[in-house]
């Protein structure tokens, strides 16, 4: 029996296509939507906030990346905007990854939700939210997910301190700040040997 | 003298010895219990060989009431795995065929703190964590002991983050702690073990009776 005989009906539905094609069929629907496609063994468009939802759904139902990956927050701090969202893409039927990006604008600090579209996404922007304190319009549920509600900060910007900051919520939770003598513990790339690569407390600047 | 009166006044004298005769028997082995540091039993070597010999079963043996308790509290505690890490994997492995913390007397987990003797702290308290585990700590009746397995329990370990409690000692007190990340279960095993010398130390009866032994104590010749 073939590979192809054994596919499951719905993956038969589509003819498989290449990256290539996939990626001229989104240039081609979206025009100058696409900020910019950036290819580093996997592909990247850079796309504006107000079309995800758009292109999102393009992806999904004409392309058939039927599968969100995750979800990434980045802190471009001192940059301006300042944060960046990347969603990791998966076509299963014709296993090609797929990457937009886009800047959130910072006068908003919001990005549209697509966990109506990849249902999936509904716990990966609560990560982003608690995390880095981006808001997602029309989430459903937008609550912290690993720290506990009313925790004052979000400790994945890049003006948290690693050590933290002392917080308080009586019978529910509180933080204090963490000693940092003797770490944090780094390694040093080199083709030295595993005694010397070893992580250990170093200073910073090593 | 009808047969019932002879009962009565037998049950009337046994009564009247109970008062004043029990309380010498108990002061006298409480000073027997505060004078002598080791086990007592009276003619001991003549005893011993004789001891479990079911000819003479039920023969009294003389010991100190805080050994007697300690005895028995040390080789029958019950833990409560707060399992929380990676660590939780060996203390697994641990109450496991291969190592059977049988051996020891604690293989009775517990999952309600209302029936456990000892928490052992497996793992990264996370902030979010520490006040639930301080809780369940707290749930757990006298008396009760704490071990804090692996580095994380006992210091934060790697995680020095917002996010993780540096040391279950901030909160609770801690007993006995285990190096390692994680502790093999052998590791567990020697805390366990440690743990069991320092009951065997404890002065119980003071400890958890602090007004009965103080009469005892003022009833002392």
């Amino acid at each position: 029996m073939t590979l192809s005989a054994c596919r499951a009906p719905t993956l038969q539905r589509h003819k498989q296509m290449t990256s290539q094609e996939l990626f001229d069929l989104l240039g081609k629907s979206f025009g100058d939507k696409i900020r910019r496609k950036t290819e580093f063994r996997e592909t990247t468009f850079t796309i504006a906030a107000d079309d995800l939802r758009e292109i999102a759904n393009f992806c999904r139902d004409e392309l058939s990346f039927d599968y969100l990956l995750d979800i990434t927050s980045i802190d471009n701090f001192g940059e301006e905007p300042r944060f960046e969202i990347v969603y990791h893409l998966y076509s299963m039927p014709h296993g090609v990854h797929l990457r937009l990006k886009l800047k959130v604008p910072d006068e908003s600090g919001t990005v549209d939700t697509v966990s109506d579209i990849w249902p999936t996404a509904n716990w990966h922007e609560r990560e982003a939210y608690d995390m880095t304190g981006i808001k997602f319009n029309g989430h459903p549920d937008l609550r912290r997910i690993l720290m506990w509600e009313g925790y004052p900060y979000f400790p994945l910007r890049k003006d948290f301190p690693l050590e933290g900051l002392p917080s308080e919520m009586p019978d529910i939770a509180f933080t204090k700040v963490t000693p940092m003598e003797g770490g944090p513990f780094v390694t040093v790339p080199s083709t030295a040997g595993s005694k010397d690569r070893e992580p250990r407390a170093r200073s910073p600047e090593l | 003298m009808s047969q019932s009166h002879v009962a009565r006044q037998l049950s009337l004298e046994f009564a009247g010895w109970s008062f004043s005769a029990a309380l010498d028997v108990v002061s006298w082995s409480y000073y027997q219990l505060r004078v002598q540091p080791a086990i007592l039993t009276s003619n001991m070597a003549e005893q011993r060989a004789t001891a479990y010999d079911s000819k003479i079963e039920g023969n009294v043996i003389f010991t100190r009431l805080d050994a007697a308790l300690n005895w028995v509290r040390k080789n029958s505690l019950w833990p409560m795995p707060m399992g929380l890490a990676c660590c939780a994997i060996e203390l697994m492995a641990t109450a496991a065929s291969r190592f059977d913390i049988a051996r020891f007397g604690a293989e009775v987990m517990r999952f309600s703190p209302r029936q456990c003797d000892v928490m052992i702290v497996a793992g990264t308290v996370t902030y979010k964590m520490a006040l639930a585990v301080k809780r369940i700590y707290e749930q757990m009746p006298e008396p009760k002991w704490v071990i804090a397995m692996g580095a994380c329990a006992s210091t934060g370990g790697m995680y020095r983050s917002y996010a993780t409690l540096q040391g279950i000692d901030q909160l609770i007190a801690v007993d006995v702690y285990i190096s390692g990340c994680p502790p093999r279960p052998e590791a567990l095993l020697a805390g366990l073990m440690k743990l069991q010398e320092k009951i065997s130390r404890e002065r119980s009866l003071r400890n958890q009776k602090p007004e009965l032994a103080e009469r005892l104590e003022k009833a002392l010749p």
